[in-house]
């Protein structure tokens, strides 16, 4: 079992540092230039100020340094929690960035993967034996799942928010208050949250539900079902039995589905200026604030590996088998 | 009189009409009897092992009575069918290697089956059980991946026959087994019924010589009907049905060298049972076939505990 987890942790240790190493070069293959951008935007006439500036700039953010310099700079800071100083909202340090935006992130995410996930799941279920349920419900699930996340978000955008009018469109709470531990303010944050939480939910909803209905259809017809029934099981035993089973394959699908989902909120949050990390990419792509883009990809890239793992053990905690093949091997 | 089936009729619901598996069929299992049933494959013995405990979705009962110790069982209607099945009668079915579930330890599958049937487990019956077939009790604790298949076997034998039922079915049991495991099932079966844990067993196969040893009759179907049944030396030293003594004479015999003798297999094959052909079926491939064949021949007593049907037998 430990020589199990430890090979994860060696492919997961891997993959994170191709993940961080290509996160690290994408942001500097992007045309443009992020000293020249802050320049600009600081509007001075003089040009010797300007040099001064500029000499100052590159000399802080080290891209005066050879690109291996910068790379091992990069790590060695990265090692110590250092991801740099944000150009976007300089001199703002990247990490206090990230950390303002990550709860709205979260506050979409967790709830939207879970709860589409438990829920799916459910009704996939309950669906696969009603025939009615399922000639109707089938068709609306495969049409949400092969709705893109944005689309989505921009229907609903549109419908309930524009011609309806009864929930707000941008921004995590009304731009007319302030954060505060109030009724008033917890009111507006749940209301702002739930068209992209919906837009998000709706469409994983979607693809758990049709993947859930199908294996149990699978299940039911499985010697160990018919075993069950040749014996007069109850009904309710013979259902717990194939739920069981069929789940295993949807927590695999969940772990393939996390990169899917977590790309999705991002472009969803985008949709609604919801100022989480995907807002964040889009402002850190526009100002090429290279440190930036990183360390909201860094943090993505955690967020997913810390799933996936998560996921790899409750799948050996349910499926005894995995259990077993990794006894031989050991 | 355990068991009585009255022109039991089964069919298959397929695309291209009704398949007439089981197309009036009537006989009758003693109480303690061992009838080994016999016949190719297609020939209608599974589908008539099946309808006694559960149908298929694809099934359909189209008439006939079976009746159980006195009480008629509704074959025909699956919910109803619950009260009987597994205490009164229980089958061994044909995948044991796969019939538990996977994600399960084997005992608290069996103690969980038997609570949905208000059946409360005996740890201790259950161990001696497991004994009588040579398991130990820490099979209960493991998964099923974890046995091989010969295990898995004997452990559904033994989930099986646990509320003692009255009629036992082993449906192609060593069919997927090699000929040691083969001996020692036969030789479980024939206990199951020596120590009165089952009364009386249907054995399903295509292998006679393996039923053979342990049947006390055997019952032999073509192609949806009964083509005969007596008691198990009768029917391997004097059949009368044609197609019972060509399928015997198919059997290779211990000790005889082929060369000097070519097995003869029969000609043909069995008709389809999608639209059978009027009278006997096996007239087309009965080198025996006549006039009166166009006519279905009943299935008649001949001398005592030997049915045939066929017009050249009586």
């Amino acid at each position: 079992m430990w020589r199990y987890f430890g090979r994860k942790l060696l492919i997961y240790g891997l993959t994170f540092f191709v993940a961080v190493t290509i996160n690290w070069m994408i942001p500097r293959f992007m045309p443009g230039d992020p000293v020249q951008s802050m320049l600009s935007r600081a509007n001075i006439a003089q040009p010797e100020a300007v040099e001064a500036m500029r000499a100052h700039y590159t000399n802080l953010f080290g891209f005066d340094l050879p690109l291996w310099k910068q790379y091992a700079n990069f790590w060695a800071a990265l090692l110590q929690g250092d991801l740099g100083i944000s150009i976007w909202v300089f001199p703002t340090p990247v990490t206090d960035v990230i950390v303002r935006a990550v709860p709205y992130t979260l506050g979409l995410l967790v709830p939207a993967i879970l709860l589409s996930w438990v829920a799916g799941n459910r009704f996939g279920a309950f669906a696969a034996r009603r025939k009615w349920l399922d000639n109707t419900a089938l068709p609306v699930g495969y049409v949400l799942t092969a709705t893109p996340y944005m689309w989505l978000a921009i229907l609903l955008a549109w419908g309930l928010g524009i011609v309806a009018g009864v929930l707000p469109v941008a921004g995590a709470y009304s731009f007319a208050m302030e954060p505060s531990w109030s009724w008033e303010f917890l009111g507006s944050l749940v209301e702002h949250w739930l068209l992209p939480f919906a837009s998000l939910f709706l469409v994983a909803f979607g693809g758990w539900a049709i993947g859930m209905r199908n294996m149990i259809i699978y299940e039911l017809e499985a010697d160990y079902v018919h075993y069950l029934q040749s014996l007069g099981a109850s009904r309710r035993l013979v259902r717990r039995y194939a739920f069981r089973n069929a789940i295993l394959p949807q927590i695999t699908g969940l772990a393939l589905q996390l990169g899917v989902l977590v790309a999705g909120a991002l472009v969803t949050e985008i949709v609604f200026s919801y100022p989480g990390l995907g807002h964040l990419i889009l402002k850190a792509i526009q100002n090429q604030d290279f440190f930036l883009l990183q360390g909201t990809f860094l943090f993505i890239v955690i967020g997913v590996l810390i799933a996936n793992f998560v996921i790899d053990v409750a799948y050996v905690v349910v499926d005894p088998r995995t259990r077993i093949g990794m006894g031989e091997a050991a | 009189m355990s068991l009585t089936v009255t022109d039991l009729r089964v069919h298959y619901r397929t695309l291209r009409g009704e398949v007439k598996a089981l197309d009036g069929v009537s006989f009758t299992v003693a109480d303690g009897e061992i009838m080994g049933l016999a016949g190719e494959s297609g020939s209608g013995k599974s589908t008539l092992g099946k309808s006694l405990i559960r149908l298929d979705g694809r099934m359909r009962h189209v008439g006939g009575t079976v009746e159980l110790d006195g009480v008629e069982l509704p074959v025909g209607d699956s919910a109803a069918m619950d009260r009987f099945r597994f205490s009164e009668v229980s089958v061994i079915p044909q995948y044991s290697m796969s019939a538990l579930n996977p994600t399960r330890k084997i005992g608290k599958m069996v103690a969980e089956l038997l609570a949905s049937r208000g059946e409360r487990l005996d740890p201790a019956e259950l161990e001696r059980r497991l004994e009588l077939v040579g398991l130990s009790r820490d099979v209960l604790g493991r998964y099923p991946i974890e046995l091989s298949g010969g295990m898995k076997q004997r452990v559904v034998m033994v989930v099986s026959t646990l509320l003692n039922p009255s009629l036992l079915i082993a449906d192609e049991v060593t069919s997927a087994l090699d000929v040691s495991s083969q001996k020692a099932v036969a030789r479980t079966l024939l206990g199951l019924r020596d120590t009165g844990l089952v009364t009386s067993m249907i054995v399903v196969t295509h292998d006679i010589s393996l039923v053979y040893q342990i049947a006390d009759t055997i019952m032999v179907m073509y192609a949806g009907r009964l083509a005969e049944k007596a008691p198990a030396d009768v029917i391997v030293t004097e059949p009368r049905h044609p197609y019972t003594r060509l399928l015997i004479s198919s059997l290779p015999e211990v000790g005889v060298r082929q060369a000097d003798k070519r097995l003869s297999g029969i000609p043909g094959s069995p008709p389809s049972l999608l639209d059978p052909p009027e009278g006997c079926r096996f007239r087309d491939r009965c080198p025996l076939a006549f006039d009166r064949c166009a006519e279905q021949p009943p299935f008649t007593e001949v001398a005592p505990g030997h049915s045939v049907a066929c017009w050249k037998a009586a």
